[in-house]
């Protein structure tokens, strides 16, 4: 058995089922691979060791009496610990939420549940889903599994770690202005941005709520594509979510890419990318045509406006939204004389620097005589990029490139400048801000050994294209395929 | 400040008073604006909480749509234009019992626009004044603290049971003049709300609540000083309104007088109305405005009010007060103080008059004004002595309607009528058998004339009394005659006296 069977979620099912392995078998599994090498990685902020087993136990009954245990029967799935899981200390990377348990679960919790995948742990996040590679959560860094010196990328860098450090098959994350996708590229694993709408937010600690998406991430586009199944689809609770209805993803897989017309964005291949990115991009984008698709060249000029638009219009709706956690109810709370001390005390002890900074940053850009110039206008903007996207999707079924710049860059490297961090945004803001799917694939490693990620965009809903193309080209290379040395 | 002006000179005559107010009426919906919770009043503490109304991280707000229909239905009764696009917007301030740290509302396209009732100061000369609404806009309740005021400095607490609860912020132009117009616009607000039925308007458990912006327009030598803007709050009753607003332009004017304060001179101050010392206090000044921070809400979608919603609404609103008011002068020969009066008691009162005058076969003009009599009277009496409304009154429109036929036809007088329905009231019985249970038969024209030459014959001398002339005097034998048989109508027997009277 090769190690992709043993990691891809359809064979796992598939054996669960068989009776060859068992849920218990899995979740041991996970568990103990978290016990002994957590403390190298940190993936986890948290394990869920008992819900996990009783869970496992209940799907194994279920499995004996012939019921059906669900499309993800038995997969340990680790969840980014910005989504509540009921019973089950949720805290956002963030010391104001260190104790906080959520009395509910988030829709996508709930639906993986009943779908049969037991939540084995919380992964690790930037503090509040606000960073790049994980350095500014609350409890710890999350080492890139590829070699530790480097960070996982962020902010759902515990999720990629989790994967690619292979303590479960399947992950969850969650993507503000990139935060599925660049860890994914850094981790080489295959991570999915859904359409904005496309799946539930209700559970997920916003960030940006016009922005946040959750999503999958695994080895391969045809796991993403099963999780996508069981992720996706209207819910009640989140009125921003679509009743578009949901097609089987797994189903368009198989269909070959040939007449598939794929844009190259000129702005995506310019300056400030790494050669060794460069090259695997474009080798990439070679076997695409190879197999039948039509390159063509599009042009999204307000591209290069995208990280500046989404450092306002994000930390806007940041400061909103984080204005809950002011001590009075289920947060952290320090002891002052009178309320207002209160207030300041608590928020200032128990945000970390980068949230402070935002919420700086978007209280500003909200002000009464700053917001015309900050808020309203990135809000024109960010129309004008959903605009360039839609004369793009005219012509082109996807947009090819980079993910991120560079290969996962050192622990400590962006630290002192929050700048260059940043700009590790640069070619997935723009897909968060127009609410529109992107997929990352492995597509090549570094001299470096450190891998290297393939960004497809596509139009509003058309996530199945991209899980065929991810797939077409994932049955013709390997690079999902290999593994860290542990 | 102009330092030319001789203050001493000008008095309170002189001052024009300026007054707009903000009235937040909470929806009748059953539940929350954003989360399925209960918003019935007086509960235990935060035992009508959920995750979404206590602001759990994760949790997201989910429309109403019942409270939005609600609002339209409001704004259309009150003459706005509604809005054919709305959306949320997010107040952002900190407060404990503000569990978000943002309010839910409606920043700039609120729900209702432009509109405006029409009122009349009750017992005056001046014609009813159109005071405009500048917009009514749906917003979040925020909970209730309660502070420890035994002054030892005890933990604060806060309710959430409020919290999200529907609110239709109605706010009007600056067209008030005087407190008591501000009362008489605030009862005729009211009135309309109850007859759309979108909310109780219950004062007391803070169903409607209302705020005042007050300050005068100071006439000196025909240039207008204004003093500065005050914002009244705690007005917990329309008296109460009244009051403060009345206080409070006094208190402005005379603070004038001594400072020559106007407006930009002070920052806008907001007091409270204390009900006890009958005074405005201050609360807060209000520094510079505060920044609210306002941006769309990006949780929820815009709402589109379709040309159906807004249909299906319309046809819900039915006739309101000045329509009714209209209808009963022109129609039923009301009087307006009448036709007040009835449509201040509700719609169904105003139907259970309608149906009681409209009884086949008679004329609403001359029925309308006696059933507004008998109901205004003596139905309304009976609803406040048992505390009870038209619904559960036991006499049917159509049987009071009978009595009174009955009264027309000369069956019986008022006052025994009075009896009869009283009769009706406490045994829940038709007219027929209250007539018979208190032994009312017709007397007829034999026994009339018989009884009439035996009161003649035992009364020489009343007879001769009125031979002469002394009509008065038929009185006594008509007193006799009830004594001696209840039943007779006292006109027709006067009649029949007078009439063998002058023919002996």
């Amino acid at each position: 058995m090769t190690d992709t069977e043993t990691n891809s979620i359809q064979s796992l099912v598939a054996r669960i089922k068989s009776g060859e392995t068992s849920p218990i078998a899995c979740v041991v599994d996970s568990i103990n691979q978290i016990r002994q090498r957590n403390d190298d990685l940190f993936a986890f902020i948290s394990d869920c060791e008992a819900d996990a087993l009783a869970q496992a136990t209940e799907l194994e009954s279920a499995i004996k009496s012939g019921t059906d245990p669900g499309p993800l029967a038995g997969v340990p799935i680790a969840i980014k610990d910005g989504i509540c899981t009921r019973g089950h200390t949720t805290t956002a990377g963030s010391k104001m939420l260190e104790t906080f348990v959520p009395p509910y679960d988030a829709t996508i919790v709930t639906r993986l549940k009943q779908a049969g995948a037991i939540c084995i742990g919380k992964t690790n996040l930037d503090e509040f889903a606000m960073g790049s590679s994980t350095e500014n959560s609350a409890f710890g860094t999350s080492k890139n599994p590829w070699s530790t010196d480097c960070v996982a990328g962020g902010s759902s860098g515990g999720s990629a770690a989790a994967v690619s450090g292979l303590f479960a098959p399947a992950a969850i994350g969650s993507d503000t202005g990139g935060s599925i996708r660049q860890p994914a590229s850094f981790c080489g694993i295959t991570g999915l941005k859904p359409t904005y709408g496309r799946v539930s937010r209700y559970g997920l600690m916003a960030f940006a709520s016009s922005l946040d998406q959750i999503g999958p991430m695994a080895w391969s586009a045809q796991d993403n594509a099963l999780l996508m199944n069981v992720l996706a689809g209207h819910d009640e609770k989140d009125s921003t979510s679509s009743r578009e209805p949901v097609p089987d993803y797994l189903a368009s897989l198989p269909q070959p890419i040939r007449g598939l017309r794929i844009g190259i964005c000129e702005q995506h291949m310019a300056e400030g990318l790494d050669d060794e990115v460069r090259k695997s991009v474009a080798d990439a984008i070679g076997l695409l045509q190879d197999l039948g698709a039509e390159i063509k060249n599009v042009s999204l000029p307000h591209s290069q406006y995208a990280v500046a638009t989404y450092y306002v219009v994000a930390p806007c709706e940041a400061s909103s939204n984080l204005s809950r956690y002011d001590g009075v109810r289920y947060t952290a709370r320090e002891s002052a004389d009178d309320l207002k001390a209160m207030y300041s005390k608590t928020r200032k002890s128990n945000f970390g620097e980068e949230v402070t900074r935002r919420i700086l940053l978007g209280t500003y850009s909200l002000s009464s005589g700053y917001d015309h110039e900050l808020y309203k206008k990135a809000s024109k903007v960010r129309r004008l990029i959903k605009q360039d996207y839609d004369n793009a999707f005219a012509d082109v079924d996807l947009i090819a490139g980079p993910t991120v710049p560079t290969t996962a860059f050192k622990i400590g490297q962006h630290a002192q400048d929050p700048l260059a961090m940043y700009l590790a945004d640069i070619y997935t803001a723009s897909a968060n801000l127009a609410g529109i799917p992107a997929i990352s694939l492995p597509c090549g490693f570094s001299a470096g050994g450190l891998p290297i990620g393939l960004q497809l965009q596509a139009n509003m809903f058309d996530e199945a294209k991209l899980l065929q193309t991810g797939h077409q080209y994932q049955t013709q290379t390997d690079w999902h395929t290999r593994r860290p040395q542990p | 400040m102009n330092t030319t002006i001789d203050r001493d000179a000008v008095t309170f005559e002189n001052a024009e008073v300026i007054i707009g107010l903000e009235v937040h009426v909470q929806l009748r919906t059953g539940s929350k604006l954003f989360c399925p919770c209960s918003t019935t009043f007086g509960s235990e503490p935060n035992t009508q909480t959920c995750p979404v109304c206590t602001g759990m991280p994760g949790t997201l707000p989910v429309l109403n749509e019942q409270a939005l229909k609600l609002s339209i239905k409001a704004g259309l009764a009150i003459g706005c234009e509604i809005a054919r696009y709305t959306k949320w917007d997010r107040k952002n301030y900190f407060y404990p019992d503000l569990p978000k740290g943002y309010q839910i509302s409606q920043f700039d396209q609120p729900i209702c626009g432009e509109g405006g009732i029409e009122c009349t100061i009750p017992k005056s000369d001046l014609p009813p004044q159109t005071i405009r609404i500048e917009r009514a806009h749906l917003e979040e309740d925020a909970g209730k603290s309660i502070h420890d005021e035994s002054g030892k400095g005890g933990q604060s607490k806060i309710d959430l049971n409020r919290t999200g609860t529907p609110l239709l912020e109605i706010v009007t132009r600056p067209d008030i003049r005087s407190a008591e117009q501000a009362r008489a616009f605030l009862n005729e607000l009211k009135l309309i709300l109850q007859y759309v039925d979108v909310s109780d308007c219950n004062m007391q458990e803070g169903s409607l609540r209302c705020d005042a912006n007050v300050n005068l327009h100071i006439d000196v030598d025909g240039e207008k000083i204004a003093t500065p803007i005050v914002e009244i709050k705690n007005l917990n009753s329309f008296r109460a309104a009244e009051r403060a607003i009345e206080f409070e332009s006094k208190r402005q004017f005379k603070k004038w007088k001594s400072s020559g304060e106007a407006i930009g001179d002070a920052p806008k101050q907001t007091r409270g109305w204390d009900d006890g010392a009958q005074k405005t206090v201050v609360q807060r000044e209000k520094e510079e405005s505060a920044d609210y921070r306002y941006f769309p809400d990006p949780d929820l979608i815009a709402f589109v009010v379709s040309d159906e919603l807004l249909d299906e609404v319309r046809q819900t609103v039915g006739s309101l007060p000045p329509q009714l008011r209209e209808l009963l002068t022109t129609e039923y020969g009301l009087g307006s103080y009448d036709a007040g009066l009835i449509v201040s008691q509700g719609r169904e009162v105003v139907d259970y008059f309608l149906a009681v005058a409209n009884k086949a076969g008679s004329d609403k003009l001359a029925l309308g004004k006696k059933a507004a009599n008998w109901i205004s009277q003596e139905v309304m009496r009976y609803l406040n002595e048992n505390q009870t409304t038209i619904g559960n009154y036991p006499v049917t429109a159509d049987q009071l309607a009978e009595l009174l036929a009955r009264i027309e036809s000369g069956d019986i007088d008022q006052s025994r009528a009075k009896e009869v329905l009283a009769k009706m009231e406490t045994e829940n019985c038709d007219v027929d058998t209250a007539f018979q249970a208190l032994g009312i038969v017709k007397v007829d024209a034999g026994e009339l004339d018989s009884l009439c030459q035996q009161l003649i014959a035992d009364n020489p001398k009343t007879v001769q009394e009125v031979k002469d002339g002394k009509m008065k005097a038929v009185g006594s034998l008509i007193g006799q005659a009830r004594k001696i048989n209840s039943n007779v109508n006292p006109g027709e027997l006067r009649n029949k006296l007078l009439e063998i009277i002058a023919a002996s």
